[in-house]
């Protein structure tokens, strides 16, 4: 019977059926961090019950981690605790720590990917809702809670009700100055917050056949914002390539035999999906926030909406209240609207290809007066290729604070944090009230080179019209 | 251990208002930086209960008519955004047993779960019904009867839909799975033995 990459993925990590009638579900890979795993090992030790398979858990350190100051104890006590906490816990239970001394930190969501960890029909689990970024590769990566952190490491397995599956299938090309960032604003625009609950989101058709991997990962990395747990792009040339020659991909003369086994993941041509979207391409324009969920978005050349025109009393007071805390006016256009900090990182855009893109229209450009602008690579390994390729250089010179690996102010555990009703333009997720660290701080989510585009005017503003972005090739 | 069977929750309610509840309201990120959840409870829903200068704002939790609520009501998409567990250790650790909305966000749901927290799903009119009455009397004695899947306060009731597994297991007392999933390890064994990339 034809089945989906799901179906596939899902069949061969079944364990069995438990009582009350969820999977037991084998997770091949787990990845952990400071924030949600210390009290695991807490619960583990309580339980007396040891990390069943240590080789298969993989940690690194993210959230907490001061992009300022890599010299130890860290300024924040607590974070210092974590730190030392996640550190204590790997070396008691045997699991690989990627620690800043490594050279390969960064943020979990990257370091899979790129030490070739994250691969095509295997199961992940981490405890973090952005671990749905390595369905990228054809993995079936769930976020999970603590008391499942502590079920994996004890047991390798989750207890978990299947998805259905929705195929979003997006063909075409993307405009000049359109960007992965804007497919998934678009789509997570369309469907909403909430359309995604139960399902796992299949991203497929020629437009995400055409993405890199590191395009792909962006896409996917937000597929929890539209409520969706999973999101994943069927493996093909693209997925095999990247992950040739990484440090945890199979080695030996059979790359062929790996490659054929991976492919054959992939959703099968003619299997059923319990739901479909199609979407073109050339509908996508690049897109921005302008409420307090990642729902509330509109194109750039849209204005702010007005809760007079809202189609439901639900709309509305919706409207008004992220309007309220953004402090905009509704009916007004979104462009031109102040900044006060642009923010360039995070698992979503926190890769070479974000950073590349950025520096190659923002050289010889200035960041505008008063604009505090940040760039956080999102991995010591992206930060070190950076360097190597001048992009720090550029960037320093346009007047951003060039930063060491880590989350930072995407969600400002750490000591990067919104001040006061200040307004970021941000390459992150989420734009929930108080996310980036201030209780009045607000966020506008946008394409990194949006955010260059921002930090260079000093307002919100269409990158395509402060850069030579190019011509749209009309057909 | 054996665990509880929880068939139905009662006590006093307070109804949080708004659709699209994230973690980060429940639990502002700044407060996970700890190595356990001991005093969670008194972080919850802290930016918008609190003013800059921590002294209570107005929020329902503030209100002292509803200090002693054990149940929570909300709107849709309740607990969307992180993963993070410390929003239901929160809500548990502040005091509340059960949460009724009229839809939950599926990581949130199933960490409660895992908590012994059932969440029980309710049409946005049958909410109002029931913030109507607490309203009316805050001391009215709110029951989540997970058997029956109806929401009961006073003489009244409105269907309460909780999910079939998660149902089963809080009824059943298997909410918490790490006792049988670990039965099945040397399922674990062989199952993982077979796929080339765990075989190492």
């Amino acid at each position: 019977m034809a089945k989906s990459l799901f179906e596939k993925v899902w069949d061969t990590h079944t364990v069995r059926t438990l009582a009350n009638g969820q999977t037991q579900l084998l997770i091949g890979t787990h990845l952990i961090h400071e924030v949600t795993s210390p009290q695991a090992f807490g619960m583990l030790r309580d339980l007396n019950l040891p990390v069943l398979m240590p080789t298969r858990t993989f940690a690194t350190v993210d959230h907490i981690v001061p992009t300022d100051q890599f010299v130890e104890p860290y300024a924040d006590p607590l974070a210092q605790a974590m730190m030392d906490e996640l550190r204590k816990n790997c070396a008691d239970n045997n699991v690989t720590f990627f620690d800043r001394e490594s050279g390969k930190q960064g943020i979990v969501h990257i370091v899979g990917p790129e030490q070739g960890i994250t691969q095509p029909g295997t199961t992940i689990a981490c405890g973090d809702s952005h671990t749905s970024t390595h369905g990228a590769f054809g993995a079936i990566a769930f976020g999970i809670g603590t008391t499942q952190i502590r079920d994996v490491l004890a047991t390798q397995t989750m207890a978990l009700g299947k998805l259905k599956v929705r195929r979003i299938e997006v063909n075409g090309e993307l405009h000049p100055g359109v960007y992965a960032k804007d497919v998934i604003l678009h789509v997570i625009a369309q469907l909403g917050v909430s359309g995604g609950t139960g399902y796992a989101y299949e991203f497929a058709g020629t437009l995400f056949e055409s993405f890199s991997m590191e395009q792909r990962m962006t896409v996917c990395n937000m597929s929890i914002e539209g409520g969706a747990r999973v999101g994943y792009v069927n493996p093909d040339q693209t997925t095999v390539d990247y992950l040739q020659g990484r440090p945890y991909s199979p080695t030996g003369s059979d790359w062929d035999a790996v490659a054929e086994r991976w492919l054959g993941f992939a959703s099968d041509v003619d299997c059923s999906y319990d739901d479909v979207v199609v979407i073109d391409a050339a509908d996508i324009a690049p897109s921005v926030t302008w409420g307090i969920n990642p729902g509330q978005g509109i194109t750039i050349d849209q204005s702010i909406p007005d809760p007079a025109t809202a189609t439901s009393e639900d709309e509305k007071t919706s409207i008004l209240e992220a309007l309220e805390y953004m402090k905009l006016t509704p009916g007004a256009p979104i462009k031109g609207t102040p900044i006060n900090v642009a923010f360039l990182g995070s698992c979503t855009n926190g890769r070479l290809s974000d950073f590349r893109e950025v520096a190659k229209f923002i050289a010889g450009r200035k960041v505008a007066a008063g604009v505090k602008a940040i760039a956080v690579p999102g991995s010591q390994i992206v930060a070190a290729q950076c360097e190597k390729e001048g992009i720090d250089k550029v960037l320093l010179a346009a007047g951003f604070e060039w930063r060491a690996a880590g989350c930072s102010m995407c969600l400002a555990m750490n000591p990067d944090k919104l001040i006061g009703d200040q307004l970021c333009a941000s390459s992150s997720n989420r734009n929930f009230k108080g996310r980036q660290g201030s209780t009045t701080g607000r966020t506008v989510l946008m394409s990194p080179l949006m955010v260059a585009a921002a930090a260079v005017t000093g307002h919100v503003a269409d990158a395509r019209e402060v850069f030579e972005v190019g011509e749209p090739v009309l057909a | 251990m054996a665990l509880a069977k929880i068939t139905s929750i009662t006590g006093p309610a307070v109804t949080v208002p708004g659709n699209d509840i994230d973690t980060d309201r429940i639990i502002p990120a700044r407060f996970m930086k700890c190595v356990t959840f001991d005093g969670l409870g008194e972080y919850l829903f802290y930016d918008v209960r609190k003013d800059a200068d921590g002294n209570d704002g107005s929020h329902p939790l503030n209100d002292e008519r509803f200090k002693s609520a054990t149940v929570l009501l909300s709107g849709a998409n309740f607990g969307c955004g992180s993963s993070r567990e410390h929003a239901p250790q929160a809500i548990q650790k502040y005091g509340f047993r059960g949460v009724v909305a009229e839809s939950f966000a599926e990581i949130f749901f199933g960490n409660c779960t895992t908590l012994g927290i059932p969440c029980a799903v309710a049409t946005r009119a049958d909410i109002a019904k029931v913030t109507a009455a607490i309203e009316a009397d805050p001391t009215v004695e709110v029951t989540i009867d997970l058997g029956d899947q109806v929401v009961r306060f006073g003489s009244e009731s409105i269907p309460a839909e909780i999910r079939g597994s998660a149902r089963d297991a809080l009824i059943n007392g298997r909410w918490d799975a790490i006792a049988e999933l670990h039965e099945g390890v040397p399922q674990v064994r062989s199952v993982s033995a077979g796929l080339a990339y765990m075989a190492t």
